[in-house]
């Protein structure tokens, strides 16, 4: 048949009949939720309870009060979805669920090798977090019922992130960790990193300033070997960003973080406008600023030595490298299992380098498990991204999916010497208040999204 | 937007896919190498944690793993304390491995690549993992009375089978006790390893294979001779000119022969007597009319400037090309920049005695898994066929006047009913701050039977034998008689 069928014809073809066969079901979708919860959860606990029969050959009781606490967090989350967002993707949580259980149950592991217990166990403290993280994320969701409201407020987190990231620098509050000014602590016991709250605020400000100004930002300049490049004037907005990134590198002294805003502003800024000419210029000017860097500040050079030559100098500033190779290479293809690898011989083996000990015991298996779960994640946000209505809500969403992405290449890329090693933690499982809070209100953030995405039309039409 | 976010899209998957490769490359390609560098403190613990295989000599273990009540589960046990220290090296926590203990780390903590399967059945039977046996090639009468006669000495011995390069004893003193290392006691272990550093007779050294490379003296006239019948140019009753000294060629400086006597009553002398008595005036005459290559290429078809694991690493002799005839003349009587291991000597003697082969020396005679599989079986290797039949015969006739002769330098080295090769060596080691001449180096060199081999031996001594020799010991004397006791016991069996 060639001809084109008539419209009578096509409405009640077959075709179009078959092609609407995604019915909303939120019932079904919070039902599929509930059950890879659980699962989450049990994955979670058999790892606890290996790690007890393994190390200490009897099954402790020292993580079930936070343990629960944490459980029954999540549970409030998903009560809460059911109550105010139906529609939203069902796998969010579970995915961020079992990173961040896995990461306790390898926290855990650590904190028996060093004898750490009750409230001094990193582990206990990390269930806290969590607890407090979903709970706060639960809050986000039952606050912002609509995404728009975002896009009303972009200029004011813009301001807001903007002070986050100068919080630090301030003196009485910020703080200096592991060479890297990125703290703030007010009084003895909290202690927080305001910049990755502002990974957020920026991804919000990002894609509302880029959706206002796209008409510009898009215009055509100067074409060079196929390339079309932005007009001079239209530059403004990437060196000013790319000069805050420059700072963070140079003020606060943390390479992670300056790659990761960067990361994140040019991608959105592809998204937004498809001009490659943004990305070669923006990735031009990093990897200048980078060298840079390299030349004129110590710590940035031996971060690249240390790179290259990991082995020039193992047993000083190469020894966290060193030893999480030794790690990894110990793990082999099948891991030491839970409990018998030396994780815990790796500097900042809970938090900077979780995937290194992770590596370790489970192996190559668990550690790819763990990047498949990480790039499902990544992969709903870019979903909601596809699927949205609303470009505000496309960009947003893609914006936080690429930013947990980019943090796991630079964390990752950066233990197996893909790229120079930063500061940056694995998102959902490194030890580590702020970042839990903030990666746990990006999936509040994406489950409001995607239910956005499926509760406007009743029948869904799949491309 | 939907094309840039595909394009997005595909850019996070190759970020992540170049992650997969990353992980990869560490995990499974780079595994091996990254396990076995020295500075993984994880495969030394990890060792612990299995039921390392026993190192045996003749079916006896002279290391194994005892049951112990601490986390380690075993603790390492060395029955013989030090006597084959040299060769088993220790195990320890804190100051790592060295030895067989380090060169069969794999096959002894059961990680080994040929034990792949094996493992991957224990993680799914939950059997409890465990090494295999190494059994040495070390003879336990001959390593026995070999470390008995070197006591109060500093020095090595290293005995040989020619036929086919397995090391039946390599004894080191001062040894060490290999138990004082391997407790689970780190803090013992760390103490007891600062005091053996610390000790200025180097008790952790192994002299035969890895200590300060001496100077041959007149063991390496053995070399030289070699190269001058290999030339075709000489012969044994070759004649030189029986001289009191020989002045070096555009110099003023002598070489005298040893106490400074002429070398025998006749007016001419033959590289013969000149070997047997151990003559260093017709040699320097001799290696004078050679070219300057022709005595290191001979060094090097023996071994020197090799590197040769046992499968410890064995420190390379060295025997550099003298820059002139006057060097020349120094270096072929084992001085001046030839330096040598008590291993490669005993190689020299191995190679003569098997008619100019010389097999690889090899520590290890097989390995066996706990099942009793034999995984790795001896298999003797030939180095290098460094002289002909004919010039191995002829060195050996020397070898063998040299012990058989009332005035031979090597008579004390003779054992009734036996033929046996042998030569000496006294190395001097230049002037001390004062001025004078330090103590010599003592070797002696050689085999038995004459007529069908099965020892081959050097013996080193160092400082003219130690203070109880008052510094002077002569190497006719203490190595030779050392060599013999050690070829006895060979030959007892």
């Amino acid at each position: 048949m060639t001809s084109t069928p008539s419209f009578s014809e096509s409405i009640t073809s077959e075709g179009v009949l078959d092609r609407i066969t995604a019915l909303r079901a939120p019932k079904k979708l919070r039902a599929l939720e509930l059950a890879l919860i659980i699962f989450a959860f049990a994955i979670t606990a058999a790892g606890v309870v290996i790690v007890d029969l393994t190390v200490l050959d009897q099954i402790g009781t020292a993580l079930v009060p936070s343990g629960l606490a944490f459980m029954g967090a999540v549970l409030v989350l998903h009560f809460v979805v059911r109550a105010v967002a139906t529609d939203a993707d069902p796998l969010l949580i579970p995915l961020a669920t079992v990173l961040s259980g896995l990461g306790v149950v390898q926290i855990y592991r650590i904190d028996v090798a060093y004898k750490s217990t009750g409230w001094q166990a990193t582990s206990v403290r990390q269930l806290v977090w969590l607890t407090i993280a979903v709970l706060v994320a639960s809050a986000i969701l039952l606050i912002i019922r609509n995404h728009m409201y975002l896009f009303k407020y972009t200029y004011l987190t813009g301001l807001g992130a903007l002070v986050l990231l100068i919080l630090p620098m301030l003196p009485g509050i910020g703080r200096e960790k592991h060479g890297a000014r990125v703290w703030i602590e007010i009084g003895e016991y909290i202690s927080f990193q305001p910049g990755e709250i502002a990974k957020i605020l920026l991804s919000i400000f990002f894609a509302g300033y880029l959706i206002g100004n796209r008409e510009a930002l898009s215009m055509a300049g100067k074409k060079i070997l196929g390339i079309v490049f932005p007009r001079g004037r239209d530059l403004g907005p990437l060196l000013v960003f790319w000069l805050a990134s420059m700072s963070v590198l140079i003020f606060q002294r943390d390479l992670g973080t300056s790659l990761l805003y960067f990361g994140l502003f040019l991608s959105m800024l592809y998204v937004a406008t498809g001009r490659t000419g943004w990305l070669v210029l923006g990735i031009g000017l990093f990897l200048f600023g980078g060298i840079a860097a390299s030349q004129m500040f110590d710590y940035v050079n031996n971060r690249f030595q240390n790179w290259l030559h990991p082995f020039a100098d193992p047993l000083g500033t190469g020894y966290q490298m060193v030893q999480g190779l030794f790690g990894l290479a110990n793990g082999g293809i099948f891991g030491t299992g839970l409990g018998s690898g030396f994780p815990q011989d790796t500097p900042l083996s809970q938090s900077d380098y979780i995937l290194s000990s992770l590596g370790e015991e489970l192996g190559l298996i668990g550690l790819f498990m763990v990047l498949l779960t990480y790039l499902l994640l990544v992969g709903r946000g870019l979903r909601i991204g596809f699927a949205g209505q609303d470009n505000f809500g496309k960009l947003l969403s893609v914006g936080l999916a690429f930013s947990l992405g980019l943090q796991v290449f630079i964390v990752l890329g950066g233990i197996t010497r893909v790229i120079p090693l930063t500061g940056l933690t694995a998102p959902f499982m490194a030890a580590g208040g702020s970042s839990l809070v903030s990666n746990w209100i990006i999936i509040a953030l994406l489950l409001r999204l995607s239910n956005a995405v499926r509760n406007r039309p009743k029948l869904v039409i799949r491309a | 937007m939907n094309k840039q976010l595909k394009i997005l899209s595909r850019t996070i998957f190759f970020m992540f896919i170049v992650l997969f490769a990353a992980v990869t490359t560490i995990q499974v390609v780079q595994a091996d190498e990254l396990r076995a560098n020295p500075l993984n403190q994880r495969t030394t613990m990890n060792a612990f944690r299995v039921e390392r295989g026993p190192i045996l000599a003749q079916g006896t273990p002279i290391t194994q793993s005892l049951p112990s009540d601490d986390e380690f589960l075993f603790q390492r046990d060395y029955p013989y304390g030090p006597v084959y220290a040299p060769a088993t090296g220790f195990f320890s926590h804190y100051q790592g491995l060295t030895g067989v203990e380090s060169a069969m780390n794999n096959e002894l903590s059961g990680i080994g690549n040929t034990q792949f399967i094996t493992r991957f059945m224990r993680i799914i039977t939950g059997e409890k993992p465990q090494g295999s046996a190494v059994e040495l090639t070390l003879n336990k009468a001959v390593q026995e009375t070999a470390y008995e006669a070197m006591q109060g000495y500093e020095g090595a011995v290293v005995a040989i089978d020619p036929r086919d390069g397995k090391i039946l004893a390599m004894v080191s003193t001062p040894s060490f006790d290999p138990n004082a290392l391997s407790s689970n006691d780190d803090l013992e272990i760390i103490e007891n390893h600062r005091n053996l550093e610390q000790d200025p007779a180097k008790p952790l050294t192994n002299r035969a294979i890895a200590g300060d490379l001496y100077h041959p003296g007149s063991t390496y006239k053995l070399i030289t001779a070699a190269a001058a019948l290999e030339s075709g140019k000489f012969k044994p009753d070759s004649e030189f000119e029986n001289e009191l000294a020989f002045t070096l060629p555009n110099s003023t400086a002598k070489i005298e022969n040893f106490a400074q006597i002429k070398c025998g009553p006749d007016e001419k002398v033959t590289l013969e007597t000149a070997i047997v008595l151990s003559c260093n005036v017709p040699i320097a005459e001799m290696a004078t009319q050679m070219d300057e290559n022709v005595i290191p290429n001979m060094a090097k078809a023996f071994g020197f400037e090799k590197d040769l694991n046992i499968p410890l690493p064995v420190t390379p002799s060295v025997a550099p090309i003298p820059m002139d005839k006057a060097e020349a003349a120094i270096s072929s009587i084992g001085q001046l920049d030839v330096r040598t291991t008590p291993m490669q000597m005993a190689m020299v003697s191995a190679g003569i005695a098997n008619g100019g082969a010389v097999m690889k020396p090899q520590l290890i005679n097989q390995v066996i898994a706990p099942n009793l599989n034999v995984e790795k079986s001896f298999e003797a290797e030939l180095l290098n066929q460094a002289v002909s039949a004919e010039t191995a015969k002829q060195l050996t006739d020397m070898m063998v006047k040299g012990v058989n002769t009332a005035e031979g330098a090597a008579a004390m080295a003779k054992i009734d009913g036996v033929t046996v090769a042998g030569k000496t060596g006294t190395a001097e080691n230049g002037l001390d701050s004062q001025g004078e001449p330090l103590p010599y180096t003592i070797w002696f060199t050689g085999f038995a039977p004459a007529e069908n081999p099965t020892v081959a031996i050097a013996v080193v001594i160092e400082d003219g034998g130690g203070a109880t020799h008052d510094f002077v010991g002569t190497s006719f004397e203490i190595p030779t008689y050392i060599g013999k006791q050690v070829m006895e016991a060979v030959l007892n069996q």
